[in-house]
C-alpha cells in the first residue's frame, strides 16, 4: 500500500506516446501523436469516426502495432512482452463472448488467466450493482445486448487495474447501469486509477473528464484539461467548446 | 497450469457444447453405424466409411473453423488485451478447436465400433482414427491461416470451401487426368510428389495401405505400393503428413503474431 502512494505521488504520466505513426493499407489512421495521459485522471478521446480513436486505443493495448513511434505504459515500452497488459482493464465497445460459456465461466476465464493469488481482492463491486448474480449460470447466447455489455463492464475492473481502457462504455447500458458505472468510474478514480474513455455522448464527458484529447484526422488538435478548453474558448460545456475547435480547424 | 493450458480449457467446455459438434459427432455417429449394419463385411464397411471420413473431416474443419473462428474474434481481441502472449493464445485457441472436433470424430466413429468388438481389426480402426485426427489438426490449421489472412467474412469462407473443393475433389481429377496425358511416360515420380503434396490424398494412402487393397485406389495407390512397398510407403506418407500438421500452424502462428486488430 504505501508504495502504490509513493508511485502514486510522482508525476510520471501513465501513458507517454511520442510520434506514434499507424497506416492500414492506403488509410494514414494517426500521424504522429504525440501525447501524455496524466495518471489518477479521467481523459476523455474525442472526435468524429475515423479520426484514430479507437486505433489510438488498439495500439495502447498492443492490439495493433504502430509504424513508428514509442508508447509507454506505466513507464514500459509497449513491445511483445505482454505483461504490461496485467495493469490494464479493458472494456470494449461491443461485448462478444463465446456463445456457449456461461458468464460466471468468462469471468472464471479471464481471472484464471490474470490473477494470481499476490494481486489482492478482486473488485466485483458491479457485479452485485447491476445485480448479475441470477444471470451468471446462463450460457452468454441468452443474455441480452445490455447485460452482455454489464458483464464487459465487471471485467473491466474486476482486477483492480492501474488503467482502465473503456471504448464506449455507454453504449448499450441502461441508464440505471450507465448511472452505477459513472459512479463507479468517479469511485475508482478518487482510489487513484487511471481511466481512458472514448465516448461521443458530451454530456457525460462532460460529468466525468478531467482531461480532454481532442482527434481530427489521425492528429491530435487539442490535447488539455476540461476546464482550460472551455475558458479558452469561452464555452459553458464540453461540446460547445470542442465544436469550437473543430471550427477553427476547418478554417 | 499455464495460459495455453487454461485457453485450452476454456475453449473446449465452449466447443464441445455447440449444435455444430453435436451435429458433428451425431453424424458420424449414424454413419458407422449404418455402414458396419448394412455395409457387408468390416474391411467393406471401413473402406465405404473411410471416404466419407476423408470428405466430411477436411469440410467441416474449414468451414466450421472458420465460421468459429471469425465469431469468436471480439472475445479474441478481449484476449489480447490480457497480459498474454499472441504465440501461447494462438496455440491455446487452435487446439482447443482442434482437440474440440478431433473428440467428437473419435466419439463418433469410435463408440460403434467399440461396442460391438472386434468388428474389423483393432489397428485398422485405430489408424482411421489416427488419421482422421491427422486431418482435423491439418484442416483446423488451414481454417485459421484462413481467417486470419481474409478479414472479410464471406471471402474466408469462399477461400475455405474453394480449398476444399480443390483438395477433396477436384484433386483427383487433375491426377487422373496428368496420368491419363502421359501415360507413355515413366510417371511413378512425379505421381508420388502430387500424392505427398495433397494431405487428404496421403491420408487415403495411409489407409489403404493398412487395408491392403491399393489397388482399388486406381493408379496413384498402386505406383506407391510398388514403389515403397507396404511399410516404407506408409511410414513417408506418415512424415509428410506431419510436415502438413506442421505448416499450418506456423503459417497461422506468424500471421497471428502479426495481425492488427
Amino acid at each position: 500500500m504505501l508504495d502504490r502512494r509513493c508511485a502514486r505521488m510522482s508525476d510520471r504520466p501513465m501513458i507517454e506516446i511520442v510520434g506514434l505513426t499507424k497506416r492500414f493499407g492506403r488509410q494514414q489512421v494517426l500521424c504522429g501523436v504525440d501525447l501524455a495521459i496524466r495518471a489518477e485522471r479521467v481523459t476523455a478521446i474525442v472526435g468524429p469516426n475515423g479520426a484514430g480513436k479507437t486505433t489510438l486505443i488498439k495500439t495502447i493495448l498492443g492490439l495493433a502495432r504502430a509504424d513508428d513511434g514509442e508508447i509507454r505504459v506505466g513507464g514500459t515500452v509497449v513491445g511483445d512482452d505482454p505483461a504490461y497488459r496485467s495493469r490494464i482493464g479493458y472494456m470494449p465497445q461491443i461485448a462478444h463472448f463465446p456463445e456457449n460459456l456461461t458468464a460466471a465461466e468468462v469471468i472464471a476465464m479471464i481471472s484464471d488467466l490474470r490473477h494470481g493469488p499476490s494481486n489482492g481482492p478482486l473488485d466485483d463491486e458491479l457485479l452485485e450493482q447491476f445485480q448479475l448474480a441470477d444471470q451468471l449460470d446462463k450460457p452468454l447466447r441468452v443474455l441480452s445486448g445490455g447485460t452482455r455489455q454489464k458483464v464487459n463492464a465487471v471485467l473491466a475492473f474486476l482486477f483492480r487495474p492501474a488503467l482502465l481502457v473503456l471504448d464506449e462504455p455507454s453504449a448499450g447500458l441502461d441508464p440505471v447501469a450507465n448511472g452505477i458505472l459513472k459512479d463507479k468510474i468517479r469511485r475508482q478514480r478518487a482510489a487513484g486509477q487511471t481511466c481512458l474513455l472514448i465516448s461521443h455522448v458530451m454530456s457525460e464527458l462532460d460529468e466525468l473528464a478531467d482531461d480532454v484529447v481532442f482527434l481530427l484526422d489521425g492528429r491530435v488538435h487539442y490535447a488539455g484539461a476540461v476546464h482550460d478548453l472551455k475558458v479558452e474558448t469561452r464555452q459553458l460545456n464540453l461540446e460547445r467548446a470542442i465544436a469550437k475547435i473543430m471550427m477553427r480547424g476547418a478554417a | 497450469m499455464n495460459a495455453t493450458g487454461k485457453i485450452i480449457k476454456y475453449q473446449i467446455k465452449d466447443v464441445i457444447r455447440s449444435r455444430w459438434l453435436l451435429g458433428y459427432t451425431g453424424f458420424f455417429l449414424i454413419a458407422t453405424e449404418t455402414l458396419l449394419r448394412f455395409g457387408g463385411d468390416p474391411t467393406k464397411a471401413l473402406v465405404s466409411l473411410m471416404n466419407v471420413v476423408l470428405l466430411m473431416i477436411p469440410l467441416i474443419a474449414l468451414v466450421f473453423g472458420t465460421i468459429h473462428i471469425y465469431d469468436a474474434r471480439e472475445f479474441t481481441e478481449l484476449l489480447l488485451a490480457q497480459p498474454i502472449g499472441r504465440r501461447e493464445l494462438f496455440v491455446g485457441l487452435y487446439l482447443g478447436l482442434t482437440l474440440s472436433l478431433s473428440l467428437g470424430f473419435a466419439v463418433g466413429v469410435g463408440l460403434p465400433f467399440a461396442v460391438r468388438m472386434g468388428a474389423g481389426s483393432v489397428v485398422t480402426v485405430a489408424v482411421l482414427l489416427v488419421v482422421g485426427v491427422a486431418l482435423t489438426f491439418v484442416f483446423t490449421g488451414l481454417a485459421f491461416v484462413i481467417a486470419f489472412k481474409w478479414d472479410d467474412r464471406v471471402k474466408a469462407l469462399g477461400v475455405a470451401i474453394a480449398m476444399w473443393l480443390a483438395a477433396g475433389i477436384a484433386y483427383d481429377a487433375v491426377v487422373l487426368l496428368l496420368a491419363t496425358m502421359f501415360a507413355g511416360y515413366p510417371l511413378e515420380r512425379p505421381m508420388i510428389g502430387l500424392m505427398l503434396a495433397n494431405p487428404i490424398d496421403m491420408a487415403r494412402i495411409v489407409l489403404l495401405l493398412r487395408l491392403d487393397i491399393s489397388a482399388l485406389m486406381g493408379y496413384t495407390g498402386a505406383v506407391f505400393k510398388q514403389f515403397f512397398g507396404s511399410g516404407g510407403g506408409m511410414a513417408i506418407a506418415a512424415v509428410a503428413l506431419v510436415g502438413w500438421i506442421g505448416a499450418p500452424i506456423l503459417l497461422g502462428s506468424r500471421t497471428f503474431r502479426k495481425k492488427d486488430f
